[in-house]
């Protein structure tokens, strides 16, 4: 019995010390940015690793050097391309969720100063406690395949 | 099912006999597409469009060439750049051959996209690629010619807005005969794979 509350108590610490910082069970590789010239809005991609056992989730997205980030999805069902905008995107329990062209991706408006290829710029991901996962991504050119090719 | 080396050799060369065989009764033998063939069911290439540096282009202006035209706008930042650069990366694939072919990429957002904004736009993913411009009547009527569609979205709030637009590739040979449909998720291989035929199709020898 005694044995019992110890383990539900460690676990309720364990637990507590996971939710205290749902951003240090997210890690984040990979991550680019497509430049398109002028003041055009550009994509960014990234893969998230929740290494957590339960469903992480981002909430908010905002960049110190754009004036409008927004979490967003693309798809092209029935032949149609469009775009949704996406009030947060559900990181599942020991598993990658990959933001990728034609699918999630973060979409970077009104940048300070013009990012060039090869820049590095931080996008921060907010989570749903509160916690923020600041990522570098690093500038591509528009008709970059992903982070280096 | 494994068969033998003798077996395999034997149906190899049986397969060779009625490949010559087929090729010496059919002469004009339609090339094995890949892509969808759509040759007599779309339209021939024609429009009254501006360029990406402000010239009056028609369909005509395009005659020699072999053209992939997709319809879209520059301020997509996710599926258009991700089509243009799936495009450019089958340009050079292609090699040489591919100063015969041109991407037309047709704006769905006239309202917005300058010959400036699209020439910038295009050249940062291929310079084979052509930036096109119409008033809202001429894409209109260029989309429906070829049966695409494209809305413009209700607004974020700041003005901006996203354009849903039809995500075909339409492939013309070089008498502007509409031949293929792509879709953005086709193999970049079959792409490749058709466009060469395409290409070889009429080719000044």
């Amino acid at each position: 019995m005694k044995t019992r509350l110890i383990v539900a108590l460690a676990g309720l610490t364990l637990c507590f010390g996971a939710q205290a910082n749902d951003a240090a069970s997210v890690h984040a590789t990979n991550a680019w940015i497509r430049v398109l010239p002028g003041t055009l809005p550009a994509g960014g991609y990234v893969d998230f690793a929740n290494d957590s056992d339960h469903t992480l989730k981002i909430v908010d997205t905002d960049s110190p050097a754009y004036g409008h980030a927004m979490l967003h999805r693309s798809s092209t069902d029935g032949g149609m391309g469009r775009m949704e905008m996406l009030k947060s995107v559900d990181l599942p329990a020991k598993s990658t969720t990959k933001f990728a062209p034609g699918g999630y991706h973060v979409m970077l408006m009104d940048a300070g100063k013009p990012v060039k290829a090869g820049d590095t710029v931080v996008v921060n991901f907010h989570l749903a406690d509160g916690s923020v996962l600041p990522v570098n991504f690093v500038a591509r050119p528009a008709n970059a395949n992903g982070p280096k090719d | 099912m494994k068969l033998s080396r003798p077996v395999r050799a034997v149906a190899l060369m049986a397969l060779f006999a009625m490949a010559f065989a087929l090729a010496g009764c059919q002469r004009d033998a339609q090339p094995q597409w890949r892509l969808t063939d759509v040759s007599g069911h779309l339209p021939d290439l024609d429009f009254r469009l501006t360029d990406d540096n402000g010239h009056a282009v028609t369909g005509a202006d395009y005659k020699g060439k072999v053209v992939l035209m997709y319809f879209g706008y520059t301020h997509c930042p996710d599926v258009c750049p991700l089509t243009l650069t799936q495009l450019h990366v089958v340009m050079q694939r292609l090699g040489a051959p591919a100063d015969d072919a041109r991407i037309l990429f047709v704006s769905v957002d006239p309202a917005r996209d300058t010959p400036e904004i699209m020439h910038a736009y295009v050249n940062a993913f291929d310079k084979r690629a052509v930036g096109l411009i119409g008033s809202e009547r001429d894409t209109e009527a260029l989309a429906k010619r070829y049966r695409s569609a494209f809305t413009r979205e209700p607004d974020r709030g700041d003005g901006a807005y996203d354009v849903s637009h039809s995500s075909a590739i339409y492939i013309f040979d070089r008498d502007g005969k509409a031949r293929l449909l792509a879709t953005p998720s086709a193999a970049q291989d079959d792409i490749v794979h058709d466009l060469h035929l395409l290409i070889g199709l009429g080719a000044k020898s």
